[in-house]
């Protein structure tokens, strides 16, 4: 289906989200639709998936022009929205997420339901057992799931908002090759992205939004520099990676068994050294963060045991309060959920990390605080912002402001997961000033460009196993591919009983 | 005790229930689709009292029950108005309806207080009732005792096994996710949390015209049975045959009360009376304890085999209200 968008403009307050913004993408084809966070892509897309309507401009399908009331009617007008967090049901069954939203009679008729469903998954060569719950399926296989259920709707337009983040190689690669099926059946695929790689591998034209304006259209063969200056106006250079000199026992796990709902893991076993950074990699939900939470008292291992310092100190059993005591922290990658408290000003939140004496809170003392902080880190944001108000990357920035100084060990998971390359580059510059400063981070990353980058070893989960670890000198994009995808562990193994 | 009181006890246990059972499905199918009707404990009693104000008025039980049900859901409709439409805390308002309904009913209800009035009898099923002891048990109740066994069944069908039951489900669990899929989210929260009110408002005719017949205000012993309700829906884990369960539980402890205040004279009745409400506090505790963080700390150190099995026991008895509940859906 061709679509066509024309003029669309649409504000929130005094912002232009979108800012009269026209093109035309014709049917089997896929559009890259890149941006910065905040260019206005999801803004753009949430109006042609019905969420919200356009204060101005038309939605053109198949040269008729359209209204869309909400959701459910654009996906009557079939248009289908993968969302990046995707819109599902986790306690449910499979099929029951499946069906709901199909209309037909009081009961439905699972069973059919069932054959379609795997009829489906068949032609796309998804493996999702229809009778699992939907939580334990990996985010690939949630977005597989919904691919499946906007198709069985009769999409044939299909909207996916930054579909690669926080899914592993393997199945980027598979949804990658089911989306250019898709293109060669007819679909239309629009592709939000902030990653120019994934725009690059898979998408027969790009559309730049920068600042919620149109910059341009740019067709294959893609120019890295040319789209970079569209998206930011100006290409960012990046640091090289410096070399750090080890220094003493941070964190020794040794021998440590794990187990998790539903995964085994066994023999793990890390020293970390100050200064150094170790990155780990492997499929979502292969345990990876299991083994954090573990290094940090959040979860118990079943065996083994988990040591802090050069005195290795025996911490197995003991809380995250007594790792915090002794400078180990813990930064979970649902940052608004589980790190910050939605609703306290930033303010607020450093009140509460400084740990300030007495009674009442000293309004001016804290409020100089929160500004010094807000400057040094580079923060968009006022003392008195509520975090929720904040975007990904400054309530990452934020989180960093918050933690202690010094610290010896750092456990963060994805750090710069939805983050544009802007943000990227600024978190790992605060982390590595850190490192220089003696403290270790131990990171978990699904993006393995980040991983080689920054790491200095690696491990790589995969199947209830954990490599030992790897100098990440040692590995390339390819290869640490192959190994998350459980390829080449025998050679691993010879290769250390030789070293 | 002989065999034949003891089965004319179980029986007299089932019907017992039939209020609580009405009154916890009621409150299941409101809080599947996200409403939190904390009124519970004034609601049943203003329906008690009106129903049987109603029915002593027009001399006919069938126009009190539907009093009763009538009162339940605009009692639920005022807290869903309040949490919808105005976007009030669901918890404020049911705690405020519930002091307010339970003052309003001893204050309405003075007139007929003590007053005899028409009730529902035993009706014993022809042939059924002969069965030895099942027959006692199950047939020879009256009709809303009858009805609180299918709206078990019914209530778990509708639930789990239909496409209105299952996008009931979804409209507590992810709103978003059930409105970009068409449901109307806030139309069907209107429409079960009225539903659900008005199967939670027979518990009161089923008090008032039927197991403690008539009205006689503060000392009708209704008062604190809608606290219970609210708790036995989160043992119930929102599933109909668990919350049957809790609420069978429920009547049997207060029946065990009873009958073991003769036997132990020493223990004040009081204590009798109110041990039904810390057991079930007990129960909820036990049921829900794999939730707790140091429970898990303290298993990962048991040998495999063992805490596999103590895992899966407290994994299935855990269960996880709806994660909507108590949250206004507001489209973007």
């Amino acid at each position: 289906m061709q679509v066509e968008v024309r003029g669309i403009t649409k504000c929130f307050g005094a912002v232009r989200a979108n800012d009269n913004i026209s093109f035309t993408v014709p049917s089997s084809s896929i559009e890259g639709i890149l941006g910065e966070n905040g260019a206005g892509k999801s803004t753009l897309m949430k109006i042609l998936s019905g969420f919200y309507s356009s204060d101005s401009g038309d939605i053109i399908l198949d040269g008729e022009k359209v209204t869309i009331d909400d959701p459910a009617d654009a996906i009557r007008q079939g248009i289908g929205m993968l969302h990046q967090d995707p819109l599902d049901f986790p306690p449910f069954k499979v099929i029951d997420d499946f069906i709901l939203g199909k209309k037909g009679g009081l009961i439905p008729n699972r069973r059919a339901a069932i054959r379609e469903f795997n009829e489906l998954a068949t032609r796309f060569d998804f493996s999702i057992d229809p009778e699992s719950y939907v939580d334990t399926l990996t985010v690939g296989e949630r977005q597989q799931l919904e691919i499946l259920r906007l198709l069985w709707l009769g999409s044939r337009v299909l909207i996916l908002d930054e579909p690669t983040t926080g899914i592993s190689l393997p199945q980027k690669e598979k949804l990658f090759a089911t989306l250019k099926k898709l293109a060669s059946e007819g679909m239309t695929v629009l592709f939000v992205s902030h990653k120019l790689e994934d725009v690059e591998a898979l998408c027969n034209r790009a559309t730049v939004l920068r600042q919620g304006r149109l910059v341009g259209t740019v067709e294959p063969p893609f120019d890295t520099k040319v789209l970079v200056e569209m998206m930011f106006g100006k290409e960012i250079p990046q640091e090289p990676k410096t070399q750090l000199r080890m220094g003493t026992t941070v964190l020794h796990a040794k021998h440590v068994e794990l187990e998790g709902i539903r995964i085994q893991i066994k023999n793990i076993d890390l020293r970390v050294r100050a200064g150094e950074v170790i990155g780990v990699a492997g499929m979502e939900g292969s345990g990876q963060i299991l083994f954090l939470s573990a290094c940090a008292g959040l979860a118990q291992p079943v065996k083994g045991s988990i040591c802090l310092d050069e005195d290795e100190k025996d911490m197995t059993g003991k809380t995250y309060h007594e790792f915090r005591k002794k400078g180990v922290v813990y930064l979970p990658a649902a940052r608004l959920e589980q790190a910050l408290i939605p609703g306290l000003s930033l303010t607020e939140h450093f009140i509460l990390s400084e740990g300030m004496k007495g009674l009442f809170i000293d309004r001016k003392k804290s409020e100089e605080l929160a500004k010094s902080r807000i400057s040094l880190f580079n923060i968009k944001g006022r003392p008195d912002s509520p975090v929720e108000s904040l975007s990904g990357g400054n309530q990452q920035r934020a989180l960093l402001a918050l933690m202690r100084d010094p610290l010896k060990l750092i456990l963060i998971e994805h750090p710069t997961r939805g983050l544009d390359v802007e943000s990227t580059i600024y978190i790992w510059g605060k982390l590595k000033e850190r490192c220089a400063r003696g403290t270790a981070i131990v990171f978990i990353s699904s993006d393995l460009h980040e991983i080689l980058k920054y790491s200095d070893r690696v491990l790589v989960f995969f199947a209830g196993r954990v490599t030992p670890p790897l100098r990440a000198s040692t590995l390339t994009v390819e290869r640490l591919g192959r190994l998350i995808g459980g390829k080449d562990w025998d050679s691993i193994e010879t290769e250390v009983s030789h070293a | 005790m002989n065999s034949s009181a003891l089965v004319t006890s179980i029986a007299g246990v089932l019907a017992a229930a039939a209020p609580v059972l009405f009154a916890v499905i009621g409150e299941t199918i409101s809080e599947r689709a996200g409403v939190l009707n904390l009124s519970m404990n004034g609601m049943i009693l203003l329906s008690a009292m009106g129903s049987f104000a109603v029915a002593l008025a027009t001399n006919s039980v069938v126009l009190g029950f539907l009093a009763g049900a009538a009162i339940g859901a605009l009692v639920s409709l005022v807290v869903t108005f309040a949490s919808l439409t105005l976007l009030q805390s669901q918890v404020a308002v049911g705690f405020v309806l519930a002091q307010l309904c339970r003052d309003l009913s001893y204050f309405l209800g003075n007139p007929i207080m003590g007053k005899v009035g028409p009730r529902i009898s035993q009706v014993p099923i022809p042939g059924l009732e002969r069965i030895p002891v099942l027959g006692t048990i199950l047939f020879r109740q009256d009709v809303m005792t009858y009805l609180s066994f299918i709206l078990i069944v019914a209530a778990w069908f509708f639930i789990f096994r239909t496409r209105p039951g299952l996008t009931l489900r979804g409209v507590g669990e992810r709103p978003a996710a059930a409105y970009i899929r068409g449901a109307n989210v806030n139309r069907l929260r209107y429409l079960y949390a009225a539903i659900g009110g008005a199967i939670a408002g027979l518990a009161g005719p089923i008090y008032s015209l039927s197991i403690k017949a008539g009205w006689k205000g503060t000392i009708s012993g209704l008062d604190g049975i809608g606290w219970i309700v609210l708790s036995i829906t989160i043992f119930g884990g929102w599933k109909p045959f668990r919350a049957a369960f809790g609420a069978y539980l429920f009547a049997f402890l207060q029946w065990l009360g009873l009958v073991l205040q003769p036997s132990l004279p020493s223990v004040p009745s009081q204590v009798l009376q109110v041990a039904p409400f810390p057991l079930m506090i007990l129960t909820l505790l036990f049921v829900n304890i794999g939730n707790a963080e140091w429970v898990d700390r303290s298993l990962a150190r048991l040998p495999e085999n063992v805490r596999r099995d103590i895992v899966r026991v407290l994994r299935a008895m855990n269960a996880t209200p709806p994660a909507a509940l108590g949250v206004p859906f507001e489209k973007e």
